[in-house]
């Protein structure tokens, strides 16, 4: 057995990931901690800069709006799953949020008097609902990148220690604390343990889980994933967003912000179906509504495409102008992967995995909490798409994730740094990397005759195939079984790259372990919630149950790798549940 | 749809292992408006998983897979295979950008990229007080760099200049690109010291205007005229 260097680091506080969540936190702790930033990918490549939208807030630069419309419209959105003083602190820090990004530099669309513009994006509106209103900031299609790229050179302007290319695979408790973070250096195929005061996680989100997903290859849920084998509980892991505009096959997210420049979308037989399934707001009704809208026109034969799966986005009434100016690199993918001109022809789309609304359950702070009285893990902390504060409930409104990322990865820094001041440093556990280097070593020993590819694929299949739009006991139940024998044939992977640099043969097999874990907390879930809300839609209870269910899901991995699920209440507040209609 | 044949002849190296590179040809069936990081993949999960490449969006905005793709550089992911071999499928020849001291097959060591790139202050200076509200900036403002706030760091520019291969020494033009989405917002306030860092032996008089860098773009900037406009403002001491 080739022999494994562990190398030692102390540090006040780990951040795992460098993201928008992990960015900012950073930039939070920076001169207050001694801080390490640990990412599996060079921090600009994170999946943060895709975004494409907007961010919303508040600031009625171009109309009136007030948080409270945007805290109504994210409660509503989130079919009252959302705790309402969570979702509270986030709409009323969206505004100090967007102008703190102005002045680190980032270069939002501007109005003719030179302030911040907004546009529209689905689900939000004015006044609880009348009209969708214009808040959304964006920098033209790639509001993401902007953020991302903004906060890096932050992060650069203050020094921030980042160590990139490593991969975290663990963690390690003691004394009832968090104590260390055991990474595996890419280069070099050595490992490093980081005895910290404080971790937190922002490893983004999941949807490589499914077939058809707008997410990057690497959006493996490594940060959840390894929390649940540690014995952390997943917060509403049944709830999962899809997109209703993936392109046709692939996937690659058009932002909503097609249809908020005005595209429509249409059936087979050109018709603007969403009239019927929204008659308010039409295509800029929310995510899960215009997704189940599309699969039904699907399902009632009025589909497009070979295999009549798909309709159409169209945009060919806008101006040309407004297309280059407002959505140019989303037009540009159309040309690209499909070769279709968007100014003179519709485009084939159908709904794509995108946001998980679930995840790490934290508190306003970013702690992490273990159960359903809130009982904080000291030490630990989650930001990001990779927990689940919960200010989307059961279906994110656009543009609230970026909000989300910025708002949460600072405050959840703030408390990290706090907690950093007051703490010493944990005792590091003896033989804190075993875990890990027996995992690499088994992996690489390993003589079954599974592929990594062929696993990952038919994990991708079933979850697309059973776990999408529409579900039902039937489908869920094969899900699980499904998920199930590929956790059995994972047993058996093998990996031709034995060697120590580079290994992505090695890291895409630990990556496939997490996904297969998290596929299954978010199957019993989801079978276990019968009824429908947010983006959970189950035809078998295809109503929303608020006497039995306004409750999230927390789901356990026991000893024998069963999952145990637990309910906790949903916080709410001065908005009661009514019916979502749009 | 129909599937091509496609010939992968992929520049290999593993230090663990090599002497030095050499190339290996794959044999693999892709549809023609695939990506060829698609058919890289088709290797690496299904014939050859110690073949290493890094990617991560596989839509062209994350910046991870720039790679020389037939003698040209390329993201492999927004380089379809109907391009890169012909509508009937043929050859493609796959190799590690240049310049870079390459680590495992198309992995280069991104390290002496990024410090070029933390070299030019690639970061808002702005010591007023901003106040409650967003500073102001008109749209003709904001329109005056929006070019290059497109960089995705993905190294294709300069590791397609011929002068950053004779010279590693060489801030390169994705230095140059930073540094001008800087030296033009109307917001920044440390445009000399940048011009100044610019205006060293290694900065940007080392340009010969050769143009790979702007056609090696993936995301269409102008890189050889935002150069231009960055000699211009040392020269002339203005922006
Ligand atoms: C195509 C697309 C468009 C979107 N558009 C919008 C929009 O317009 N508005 C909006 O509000 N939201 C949008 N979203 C959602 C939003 O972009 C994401 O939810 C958000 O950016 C996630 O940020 P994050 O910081 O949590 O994670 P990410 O940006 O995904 O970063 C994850 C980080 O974790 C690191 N990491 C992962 N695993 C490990 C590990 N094991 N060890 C070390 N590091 C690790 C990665 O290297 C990376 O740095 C969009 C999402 C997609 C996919
Ligand atoms: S300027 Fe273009 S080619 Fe150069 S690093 Fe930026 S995106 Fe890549
Ligand atoms: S994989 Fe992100 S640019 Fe190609």
């Amino acid at each position: 057995m080739a022999v494994v260097k562990v190398h030692q680091h102390r540090y006040d506080a780990v951040i795992v990931g460098a993201g928008g969540a992990g960015l900012r936190a950073a930039i939070e702790t920076a001169g207050k901690c001694r801080t390490a930033v640990l990412t599996k990918l060079y921090p600009t490549r994170s999946h943060t800069g895709a975004a494409q939208g907007g961010m919303c807030a508040a600031l009625a630069n171009v109309e009136d709006d007030s948080w409270e419309w945007h805290l109504f419209d994210t409660i509503k959105g989130g079919d009252y799953l959302v705790d309402q003083p969570a979702a509270e602190i986030m709409c009323r820090e969206a505004v100090d949020a967007v102008i703190e990004l102005e002045h680190f530099g980032l270069p939002f669309n501007r109005t003719p008097e030179g302030r911040i513009d907004q546009r529209r994006f689905g689900g939000h509106t004015r006044n609880h609902g009348e009209a969708p209103v214009r808040r959304a900031c964006y920098s033209s299609d790639r509001t993401g990148h902007m953020i991302l790229q903004t906060l890096y050179q932050q992060c650069v302007a203050r020094d921030v220690t980042f160590f990139n290319e490593f991969q975290v695979l663990d963690v390690a408790f003691a004394e009832g604390r968090l104590a260390a973070v055991v990474a595996y250096e890419l280069a070099t195929g050595d490992l490093h343990v980081f005895n910290t005061k404080a971790a937190m996680f922002a490893t983004g989100g999941f949807g490589k889980m499914f077939k058809v997903s707008s997410n990057a290859h690497t959006l493996t849920g490594d940060g959840p994933g390894l929390l649940y084998r540690r014995g952390i509980p997943m917060q509403d892991m049944e709830f999962f967003q899809f997109h209703p505009t993936g392109i046709y096959k692939l996937g690659i997210l058009l932002s909503e912000a097609a249809r908020g420049e005005g595209g429509i979308l249409r059936n087979a037989g050109g018709e603007r179906f969403m009239e019927r399934y929204a008659p308010t707001v039409k295509d800029l009704a929310p995510r899960d509504m215009v997704s189940r809208a599309i699969q039904t026109e699907v399902l009632e034969g009025r589909g497009i495409g070979e295999a009549a799966d798909a309709v159409y986005l169209d945009l060919t009434h806008l101006p040309p102008e407004q297309i280059d100016e407002k959505l140019p690199d989303i037009t540009e993918f159309v040309r690209t992967y499909l070769g279709i001109e968007p100014k003179t022809a519709p485009i084939p789309i159908q709904p794509t995995a995108h946001y998980a609304m679930g995840g790490i359950p934290t508190n306003v702070s970013g702690e992490v909490v273990v159960d359903a009285a809130g009982t904080v893990f000291p030490g630990l902390y989650a930001a990001g798409e990779c927990a689940c504060v919960s200010v989307h409930g059961a279906n994110r409104l656009g543009t609230n994730s970026l909000l989300d990322i910025v708002v949460f990865g600072k405050r959840g820094g703030a408390a990290m740094a706090a907690f950093s001041a007051a703490a010493d440093l944990p005792p590091l556990p003896p033989g804190a990397a075993d875990e890990v280097v027996q995992r690499i070593e088994a992996m690489k020993s390993g003589a079954g005759n599974e592929k990594v590819g062929a696993v990952r694929a038919d994990l991708q299949a079933a979850m697309t195939g059973k776990a999408f739009v529409f579900r039902s006991e039937e489908l869920l139940a094969g899900a699980l079984e499904a998920v199930h024998e590929l956790q059995a044939r994972y047993e058996h992977v093998t990996i031709d790259d034995k060697g120590p640099t580079f290994n992505y043969d090695l890291t895409e097999a630990l990556e496939l372990g997490y996904l297969l874990d998290l596929a299954e907390a978010s199957v019993v879930s989801a079978r276990a919630r019968t009824e429908s809300r947010g983006a959970h839609f189950r035809t078998d209870h295809p109503t929303r149950d608020d006497e039995h269910w306004m409750r999230h899901t927390l789901a356990a991995r026991q000893e024998d790798a069963t999952v145990e699920l637990s309910y906790k209440p949903v916080v709410t507040g001065a908005y009661l549940p009514m019916e979502r209609k749009y | 749809m129909t599937l091509v044949d496609l010939e992968l002849k992929i520049r290999r190296y593993n230090p663990d292992v090599d002497p030095k590179p050499h190339w290996q040809t794959f044999k693999v069936q892709a549809d023609p408006t695939d990506r060829v990081l698609d058919a890289l993949h088709t290797v690496k999960w299904e014939q050859d998983g110690t073949l290493s490449f890094r990617r991560s969006c596989a839509h062209g905005v994350c910046g991870s897979d720039a790679m020389m793709i037939n003698g040209a550089n390329a993201l492999a992911c927004i380089e379809l295979v109907h391009k890169a071999a012909g509508p009937k499928g043929g050859r493609i020849t796959v190799e590690p950008i240049r310049g870079l001291p390459v680590i495992k097959d198309l992995v280069v060591d991104m390290e002496p990229f990024f410090a070029q790139y933390r070299s030019v202050l690639p970061y808002l200076v702005n010591n007023d007080e901003p106040g409650y509200t967003e500073r102001l900036q008109s749209p003709e403002e904001r329109a005056r760099y929006e070019d290059t706030t497109k960089c995705i760091l993905c190294a294709a520019c300069t590791t397609s200049c011929p002068v950053f291969w004779g010279n590693s020494g060489y801030v390169g033009p994705a230095a140059i690109v930073n540094a001008h989405r800087f030296i033009f917002d109307s917001r920044d306030q440390a445009g000399d010291q940048r011009l100044d860092i610019v205006n060293q032996r290694s900065g940007v008089w080392r340009c010969r205007t050769a143009y790979s860098c702007t056609e090696a773009c993936p995301r269409g900037i102008k890189v050889t005229q935002a150069i231009q406009e960055v000699k211009r403002a040392v020269f002339t001491d203005r922006v």
